[in-house]
C-alpha cells in the first residue's frame, strides 16, 4: 500500500452561493464517500481549508496576505488516502464529491525519501 | 412552586432520564477507555443547562437542548484531542470524526434516536459482563446509567462513599484494560447475557424493596430505576425476551404492595395484616399484562414462577382466600429449576398454611444445607412460627430470639420482638 495526496482545487464561488439544504446534501455525499474509504481502511485523513491564507516568497522575506493561487487554482482541501498504485488512487479520486462543485482533483504519490 | 424550584425539579428528572443515555452515546464516541471524559461532558452539559435556563427559561424541548449541548461539547473535545492518543480513532466510524469534511455529520449520526437507545442497552450489557462482580455492576449502573451521585449510590448500599469510588474505579479499569466495546449481544448469546442483566436489575430492585432503609426516597428511587431499566429492555425488539417480561411483571406485583408493607413509623406489616385495599390495582393489572406477554415461547424462568406466585397473592381477596395449592405447585416447579434451600424454606411456609405445622416441620427437616440455613434469620423465624402453632412456646421463643440475633434490620427485629411479646403475654 502506498499513500497518496489528493489536492482539491477551485469550486469556492459555487460553494459560497449554495443553499444550506444543498450544502447539507453535498456534505452527506462526502460522508458516504469518506465513510466507505474508512470502511476499506483507505482513508488516512484530510481537511477542507479556509479561503484565507498567506504566501511567503523570497526566503520568507516577502509575505503576501492571500494564498498563492486564486480562482480555479485555489487549494480548497486535501485528502490522504492509501492505494496500491497511482492508477488505483486516481480511480478512487474519481468519486470525490468535490466534482459536484466543479473542483479539480490532483493525485500525487507521497515520495519516500531515503 | 417557585420558578427556580420548577427548573431544579425538571433538571433532576431529566438528569435521571437522560444522563445515562448521553453517557452511553459519549462512551461510544470516545471509547470505554474514556468513561470519565464521557461523564464530564454530561456533567458540563447539565451545568450549562442549569445556568442558561435559570436566566432564559426552559427551552421548548429540554431533552433536545441537552443532547445538542453535549454533542457540541463532544465536537470541541474531538477537535482538541484529534492528535492526542487519548481517543482511538482507528475505528472506521471514529476515523470520520478526525476530518472536518465529516465531523459534524458523523457526530449527528451518533446522536440519532435509535442509536441512543441501542447504545444505552449495549452499555447495560457491558456493565453486566460476567467478569465484573455483581455489586460492582450495580454500582456502575446506578452511577453511570441512572445518574446517581456517588453519595446517592453510597446511601443505596449503606456504604461509605469511599467504597463506592473504589468500586467505580475498578470497573472503569476493567473497561480500560480490556478495551470493551459495548454491544447488544448476538442472538446466540443474548439469553445468557440477558440473564446477567436481569439479575443485576432484580438485585437493584430488591435493594429498594427489601432493604431496611430509613430513607424512603432512596428506596423508591431504586425501585423505579430498576423498573425503568427493565422497561428499556422491553422497548427494544432485540431484547423483548419472555424472561424480561416475567421480571417486569414480578416487579409490578411487588411494587403494587410496597406501601402496605411498612407503617408510617417504619414498622413492618406482614402479608396477613396488610391492608389489601391500598394495593395499587393499576400496577397489578400491568403486572398481569406483562405476565401474559412472558408466556410466549417455551421459556420458564424463576422470574415466571415468582411472578405467578406474586400474582396469586395480589389477586387473592384476603390472606385466607389465597390459592395456596396453586402457589405450592409453583414452588415445586421453582425447586425443579434450582434446588435452592431458601426457596425450600419459603415453600415450608406454604405447607404451613395448606397442611398445618406438623407437615411444615417435616418438610423443613428434609431441607439439605442446614448449615447455611442455620445462619439465616428467616429459617429461625419460620421455625418460631411453626413451633408457635404447635404450641411449643418455649422452642418458638428460642427460635425468634435466634432470628433477632441474625438480622441487622431494626424493623425485622421489632417485628420478631412483637411475636415474642405476643407469646409471653
Amino acid at each position: 500500500m502506498k499513500e497518496f495526496l489528493m489536492l482539491i482545487r477551485g469550486g469556492q464561488e459555487k460553494y459560497n452561493s449554495v443553499s444550506p439544504e444543498d450544502m447539507q446534501k453535498h456534505m452527506e455525499h462526502w460522508q458516504q464517500w469518506m465513510g466507505s474509504l474508512a470502511q476499506e481502511d483507505k482513508l488516512v485523513g484530510g481537511q477542507p481549508l479556509m479561503n484565507e491564507g498567506t504566501t511567503m516568497t523570497e526566503r520568507g522575506k516577502k509575505v503576501i496576505d492571500r494564498p498563492f493561487a486564486e480562482g480555479k487554482e485555489l487549494v480548497g482541501g486535501y485528502l490522504l488516502i492509501k492505494a496500491d498504485s497511482l492508477v488505483h488512487a486516481t480511480e478512487i479520486a474519481k468519486d470525490c464529491p468535490s466534482f459536484e462543485y466543479d473542483c479539480s482533483v490532483e493525485v500525487r504519490e507521497i515520495a519516500p525519501m531515503d | 412552586m417557585e420558578p427556580k424550584d420548577h427548573i431544579d425539579n425538571t433538571i433532576n428528572h431529566l438528569f435521571r432520564q437522560e444522563s445515562g443515555k448521553m453517557v452511553a452515546v459519549l462512551i461510544k464516541i470516545f471509547g470505554t477507555e474514556n468513561i470519565e471524559l464521557a461523564e464530564d461532558v454530561v456533567q458540563d452539559a447539565l451545568v450549562s443547562a442549569l445556568e442558561t435556563w435559570k436566566y432564559r427559561g426552559m427551552p421548548d424541548n429540554p431533552r433536545a437542548w441537552l443532547y445538542r449541548t453535549a454533542r457540541n461539547k463532544a465536537i470541541d473535545i474531538i477537535r482538541r484531542k484529534k492528535h492526542s492518543k487519548t481517543i482511538d480513532f482507528s475505528d472506521p466510524e471514529r476515523k470520520l470524526l478526525t476530518s472536518e469534511y465529516t465531523l459534524a455529520n458523523t457526530m449527528k449520526d451518533f446522536w440519532k434516536e435509535q442509536h441512543i437507545q441501542d447504545d444505552f442497552l449495549a452499555m447495560m450489557y457491558a456493565c453486566c459482563h460476567p467478569d465484573i462482580s455483581q455489586e460492582n455492576q450495580i454500582t456502575f449502573i446506578l452511577k453511570s446509567l441512572c445518574g446517581f451521585s456517588t453519595k446517592e449510590v453510597a446511601k443505596s448500599f449503606l456504604t461509605a462513599e469511599d467504597t463506592i469510588s473504589k468500586r467505580l474505579y475498578r470497573t472503569k479499569e476493567y473497561f480500560r484494560k480490556n478495551k470493551i466495546r459495548p454491544a447488544i449481544p448476538f442472538p446466540e448469546e443474548i439469553g445468557t447475557r440477558t440473564s446477567a442483566v436481569l439479575s443485576a436489575i432484580y438485585l437493584m430492585f430488591n435493594e429498594g424493596y427489601n432493604s431496611t432503609h430509613d430513607d424512603q426516597l432512596i428506596r423508591k428511587d431504586l425501585i423505579s430505576q430498576a423498573m425503568w431499566l427493565c422497561k428499556s429492555l422491553l422497548d427494544s425488539a432485540h431484547t423483548q425476551l419472555p424472561e424480561v417480561y416475567a421480571l417486569m411483571s414480578l416487579m409490578c406485583f411487588h411494587t403494587a404492595r410496597v406501601d402496605s408493607r411498612i407503617t408510617e413509623q417504619g414498622a413492618l406489616i406482614l402479608l396477613p395484616d396488610q391492608n389489601r385495599s391500598t394495593w395499587n390495582t393499576e400496577l397489578i393489572r400491568l403486572g398481569g399484562n406483562y405476565l401474559n406477554q412472558a408466556a410466549f415461547g417455551d421459556t420458564l424462568t424463576t422470574y415466571h414462577l415468582e411472578a405467578a406466585i406474586a400474582y396469586q397473592h395480589c389477586t387473592a381477596s384476603s390472606y385466607k382466600a389465597t390459592n395456596w395449592k396453586e402457589i405450592l405447585k409453583y414452588y415445586d416447579l421453582l425447586l425443579h429449576i434450582d434446588n435452592d434451600p431458601i426457596v425450600s424454606l419459603n415453600r415450608c411456609l406454604i405447607l404451613l398454611e395448606l397442611h398445618g405445622p406438623e407437615e411444615a416441620l417435616e418438610a423443613i427437616k428434609e431441607i439439605k444445607d442446614h448449615k447455611i440455613l442455620d445462619k439465616y434469620y428467616l429459617y429461625h423465624a419460620i421455625l418460631g412460627e411453626i413451633h408457635e402453632r404447635l404450641i411449643q412456646l418455649n422452642t418458638a421463643v428460642e427460635h425468634y430470639q435466634q432470628a433477632i440475633q441474625l438480622t441487622q434490620s431494626k424493623p425485622e427485629q421489632n417485628c420478631l420482638q412483637q411475636k415474642i411479646a405476643r407469646i409471653l403475654n
